[in-house]
């Protein structure tokens, strides 16, 4: 998949589970601020890759994906 | 003592969404019941279910505060909303005051369902999602009310089988005239798909008459052949007279009667002792004779020996006193962990209206129901004081007694 496809794909997935526009989705912006994340929804986004992807985010790991940017990276090196 | 008001009523059934709605279709004598094609491909022996939609609240509710909710505390939402707002209560007066929250409910089936589903198929319990605890839990109900509408007082479900919302109601009650609370949001809510009632279904407790989907709940009538599995949820606001005089509210009624019993008997099969003493111990609590009653909302599910023994038990209180009594469950199948809190609804519209719904499909009574004045046609009457029998399994009984103001 192409990393332009796969971040369309990602915020769009995002945006129809956590009800934001996708306009808030930018590299660098703050996943849990932009999707208004707290400690259980954010469960809800691990869920939704893996299910979507076959990504499954170690939970170490997912207080180190800050931003948009990194999430894409992370999806992208791991599908 | 304080007295106790009911100041606020809202419902979501499969007679309506509303007060409005639900008060013409008990007066209209309408079945809520259909023919479920999902629940005879899962092999159910009925497939006979009410009908409701599962409420849409996106333009209402934000989707941390719906993920937690399965489908009947969205139900118990919209109901709820309706109660608060025909009371008066808006959110200012939720923030400032130690509102209670006393709720029935007694199952949570399909969420448990779809998460053991999820953790068997792939080994993961990430994916069963952060609402599936929430939605899980017995008291998944209280839990939603008491944080989307932020109330400060008691927080606390009631399990008492097909008796829970009543048995809310009257908890509620002894909790305000004691002074412990001032004010207390009390219902309950039934989840209505298959998971909840397989095993239910399995026991043959339902009426198997598919063909006839809407002659398949017939409380009393001789050839009956058991319950219509139903839903929905049904709140009623209660305060203390003092509280809602001192709000300028509508006051709707009074609850001047909580009664209550355990059979001490079978899991099952209802006595006649139980519910007797139920009875008499809300007719006590009243300090009224019976003759003041001018209407009983049984509890009657449709069930041979359940309605045979409910009618046993009202003869044996009432004798003589020829007061009309009809099964709401009629229309609306068993409600079940809701019916006490919808049938006290059904009623106090009834009596607010002036007539008393159909018995629909009562034909022809058997010996126990032919010694009760049964209605099948709506009858025209003007009543202040009704009595409302819920009954369940493992015995629990509660009755209540709501008086006109």
């Amino acid at each position: 998949m192409e990393k332009a496809e796969l971040i369309e794909k990602v915020n769009t997935l995002l945006s129809e589970e956590f009800e934001v526009e996708t306009d808030v989705m930018t590299p660098d912006a703050n996943i849990k601020q932009a999707l208004q994340l707290d400690s259980l929804s954010i469960v809800d986004m691990v869920a939704l890759i893996e299910n979507e992807f076959g990504v499954k985010i170690k939970p170490a790991e997912v207080s180190q994906l800050t931003t948009f940017g990194k999430l894409y990276d992370y999806i992208a090196e791991h599908i | 003592m304080k007295r106790v008001v009911i100041t606020g009523m809202g419902i979501y059934s499969c007679l309506g969404n509303g007060l409005d709605a639900v008060r013409q279709s008990l007066y209209d004598g309408k079945s809520g019941i259909v023919f479920d094609q999902a629940r005879k491909d899962m092999g159910f022996r009925s497939a006979l279910t009410s009908y409701l939609e599962v409420p849409d609240l996106k333009k209402e509710l934000s989707r941390s505060q719906r993920v937690y909710m399965p489908e009947q505390a969205k139900y118990a939402y919209v109901a709820t909303a309706e109660a608060l707002k025909n009371a008066g209560i808006d959110q200012d007066y939720l923030n400032a005051n130690e509102v209670g929250l006393l709720y029935g409910n007694d199952s949570s089936a399909e969420p448990v369902f779809r998460s053991i589903t999820t953790m068997l198929e792939k080994k993961d319990t990430t994916l069963v999602g952060s609402g599936g605890i929430f939605q899980s839990m017995n008291s998944t109900v209280t839990m939603n009310l008491a944080c989307i509408f932020k109330l400060r007082g008691i927080n606390l479900t009631v399990s008492g089988a097909c008796a829970s919302g009543s048995h809310a109601i009257g908890l509620g009650t002894l909790l305000i005239r004691n002074g412990l609370q001032e004010m207390v949001v009390c219902g309950g809510a039934q989840e209505v798909n298959p998971y909840a009632v397989g095993s239910f279904d399995g026991i043959s407790a339902f009426s198997t008459r598919e063909d006839q989907p809407t002659k398949a709940s017939r409380p009393f009538d001789r050839d009956r052949d058991g319950l219509v599995p139903g839903g929905g949820a049904a709140t009623v606001i209660i305060e203390s007279y003092e509280s809602a005089v001192r709000r300028g509210a509508p006051i709707i009624a009074e609850v001047i009667g909580y009664g209550f019993s355990s059979n001490g008997d079978h899991i099952s099969v209802p006595n006649v002792d139980g519910p007797s003493r139920s009875l008499q111990m809300a007719i006590k609590d009243a300090g009224i004779d019976i003759r003041e009653i001018g209407y009983i909302n049984a509890h009657a599910t449709s069930t041979p020996v359940g309605d045979r023994n409910e009618a046993k038990a009202i003869y044996n209180v009432f004798r003589d006193y020829n007061v009309e009594v009809t099964s709401t469950k009629s229309q609306t199948g068993h409600e079940m962990w809701m019916a006490g809190a919808s049938e006290v609804i059904y009623s106090t519209l009834m009596m607010k209206n002036g007539f008393i719904a159909p018995n629909i499909n009562f034909e022809n009574p058997d010996e126990d129901s032919a010694k009760l004045n049964i209605p099948s046609k709506r009858v025209s009457k003007k009543f202040d004081t009704f009595l409302s029998n819920s009954f369940g399994f493992g015995g629990t009984n509660s009755t209540l007694i709501i008086k006109n103001l």
